[in-house]
């Protein structure tokens, strides 16, 4: 694939069509056509509406508690000895991540739309306690489809969205995992058109989801900007987030992509190594194919069958990526790069000593390139990370990691 | 041109009757036995013949498609594979259409343009592909018409007035209406309701319409297909070939003969129907 030429500007797409690039689209099923077209259309509405915006503002700041701390994380500089680091502290949110952004959105567009019903996919299950919050709290049933692997390894969330009043379907097909819960959502919004609304927790599937998705995470890297014109009175050299979809990367880079100064890098699952099966690393070791709706880079064999992949990060653990990183990908604006599981682990430990901060293991996989960068980088120059999760749902996993039995 | 699908949607009109289409997967559960299980299905009573493309993430279908397509896919089923599976079947029938349905992944990593060809050097007829709409028709649909392949398109309940147009706008072949707002093999649809919104469709197309989704038994057959053109049956013969394996997941004797006895007793449901 040639690399297409640079653009004006990285802050235009997508086209009418759904479209970035090559990448995006809208691929669905007939059934669900007349239903994604509905929704671009109340979108298009709402994203313009003063009146809608206003009621996301206040959501956000009273619900969530936003705007999240810029926060300047002192110790953890000074143990790597090099560039400045600070963390968009995502992981203060209610619900503990940058899931709840997106949800507050969604719900608001789903009850413009008189929708009755909510369904999620969850990987971490950190998307389906966020879904199942906002239900709860403007009164909507809620269904949360969860492999049956991740209702396994994030027992708490599991329990926390059932406090929420969710039902949660555990998904036995595949490998139990987020892609198998995500076709079982689609399963069920195919046959329960009429009244309900898929809350997609990250920036992928049919257009309009990618953009919509990334407009109300965009919040993140809109409060970023001005908390560091204010903290340093510049901007950063380097922005670090951890994609699995791609939901808290999208809402962290979007607004600084015409910035050409400020060097971005995405930090994929790497997993076991990219050399098997056992990764998520669809941009830096998959290739361009058609799933869930959209055009993007997948993990997938020679026959065009999707893989499972396989990260510590319940999170992670999703063959694809949202569209826009494709693009953002192959335009070489954004730098895409592997961390492996035994690398996230030894930074989510570190923050934990440097900062006192527990992280999730997904934005531990940020930290963990982060650890590899700012000490190769000069004291005056300045990272910032999206610390997009709380590590409490985590300990589990970390404790049998690291083979502690709690 | 008149392609395989018109002549026997001609010949059924002729005959006065629904047409049974029928739907199995390519390589379930193992390539030999799919294709003897093809092979018999015009004998049978089958008038059309829609193949499965196995999928790893069959986003539109039940449980029982579901696990068809695992059970070629662990068998080592592939496109090309499937392809062959047409070819073969081509050697003794040069007058059952063949409509290749499935999801535009495997299809788009094969490459398009191969694919059609290959496809048509194949004997294949016709094409549904789930995830791909008519907003994408230049990538698939529209190389496939140049070709001679008809491309398939769906309707459903949720096809309205407003966007109906656009699903007719390039389909051939066939319309194929899905009965129902869900997943493949999902309970039975209402007659009555189905006549309708067929009766609906024909006011806007002069295509045949084939009716499916839900469709298990010979009285179901011939309660659709009072109302249509066609009656597709698939998640029941998947059923079918899934019940008749061993312990083991293997084929047996009884695999080919459990499927072409279930579609000779629906054949004789759409016979039964007289216009």
């Amino acid at each position: 694939m040639s690399k297409p030429i640079e653009p004006n500007s990285y802050k235009t797409g997508p086209d009418e069509a759904g479209h970035f690039g090559i990448f995006g689209g809208r691929y669905v099923a007939e059934t669900l056509m007349p239903l994604i077209l509905d929704l671009e259309k109340h979108y298009n509405i709402a994203k313009d509406d003063a009146e809608f915006q206003a009621e996301v503002e206040n959501l956000n700041k009273h619900y969530t508690g936003r705007p999240s701390p810029l926060y300047f994380a002192e110790g953890l500089t000074r143990h790597l000895g090099g560039a400045k680091i600070y963390f968009k502290r995502d992981e203060l949110n209610h619900t503990g991540s940058h899931k709840i952004n997106n949800c507050l959105g969604q719900i608001l567009l789903a009850k413009r739309m008189g929708k009755t019903r909510i369904i999620a996919e969850t990987g971490a299950g950190q998307h389906g306690v966020a879904a199942a919050t906002v239900a709860a709290k403007f009164g909507f049933p809620c269904v949360v489809y969860m492999g049956k692997t991740d209702v396994e390894r994030q027992s708490p969330n599991v329990f926390r969205m059932k406090l929420l009043g969710a039902e949660i379907v555990p998904v036995t097909a595949g490998a139990g995992t987020l892609k198998d819960a995500m076709n079982e959502a689609l399963r069920d919004w195919v046959t329960n058109v009429e009244d309900t609304y898929y809350l997609i927790g990250t920036a992928a599937g049919p257009h309009p989801y990618p953009e919509l998705v990334r407009d109300f995470q965009s919040v993140i890297g809109k409060e970023c900007r001005e908390q560091m014109l204010e903290a340093e009175g510049r901007l950063p050299d380097m922005l670090v987030a951890s994609v699995g979809g791609g939901s808290n990367a999208i809402g962290l880079f979007h607004p600084f992509l015409d910035d050409k100064d400020v060097q971005i890098v995405g930090v994929e699952a790497g997993g076991k190594g990219l050399k098997g099966d056992e990764h998520c690393a669809s941009l830096s070791a998959g290739k361009p194919g058609v799933l869930h709706g959209n055009r993007t880079f997948l993990l997938q064999d020679d026959d065009g069958q999707i893989l499972e992949g396989h990260s510590i990060s319940a999170g992670l653990d999703y063959p694809g990526i949202g569209p826009e990183h494709s693009w953002l990908k192959d335009t070489g604006r954004v730098e895409y790069v592997p961390i492996m599981d035994t690398e996230a682990l030894e930074a989510f430990q570190l923050l934990c000593k440097t900062e006192g901060i527990i992280p999730a293991l997904e934005p531990s996989h940020a930290l963990a390139e982060i650890v590899k960068r700012a000490p190769k980088m000069s004291k005056d120059q300045i990272i910032v990370m999206n610390l997009c999760g709380r590590g409490d749902k985590d300990v589990f996993t970390v404790g049998s990691a690291l083979g502690v039995d709690l | 041109m008149t392609s395989r699908i018109d002549a026997r949607f001609a010949a059924l009109k002729e005959e006065g009757r629904p047409g049974l289409v029928t739907f199995v997967m390519a390589g379930d559960p193992d390539e030999k036995t799919a294709l003897e299980v093809i092979k018999g299905l015009p004998a049978a009573g089958a008038d059309l013949i829609e193949v499965g493309m196995p999928f790893s993430d069959p986003m539109a279908d039940g449980p029982s498609i579901q696990l068809a397509g695992q059970r070629a896919l662990k068998g080592g089923m592939t496109l090309a594979k499937t392809l062959n599976t047409i070819s073969e079947f081509r050697k003794d029938d040069l007058d059952t259409p063949i409509v290749l349905m499935g999801y535009y992944n495997p299809i788009y990593i094969y490459g398009n343009e191969k694919f059609i060809a290959d496809a048509k050097a194949a004997g294949v007829d016709g094409l549904i592909i789930v995830d791909v709409p008519p907003e994408a028709d230049d990538e698939l649909c529209l190389p496939a018409m140049d070709a001679g392949i008809n491309f398939i398109r769906l309707a459903t309940p949720t096809t309205d007035g407003n966007r109906l147009p656009r699903v007719l706008e390039n389909t051939s072949g066939f319309l194929y209406y899905v009965s129902i707002t869900g997943i493949t093999g999902a309970a039975a649809p209402d007659p009555g309701k189905v006549a309708a919104s067929v009766a609906r469709i024909k006011e806007s197309t002069d295509l045949p319409v084939a009716v499916g989704f839900g469709v298990k038994t010979a009285q179901q057959a011939a309660d659709i297909g009072k109302g249509a053109d066609g009656v597709v049956v698939g998640s029941a013969l998947v059923s079918a070939i899934a019940d008749s394996l061993d312990r083991d997941g293997n084929a047996t004797a009884e695999t080919p003969k459990a499927v072409h006895a279930l579609v000779s007793d629906l054949a004789s449901g759409v016979r039964s129907v007289k216009r």
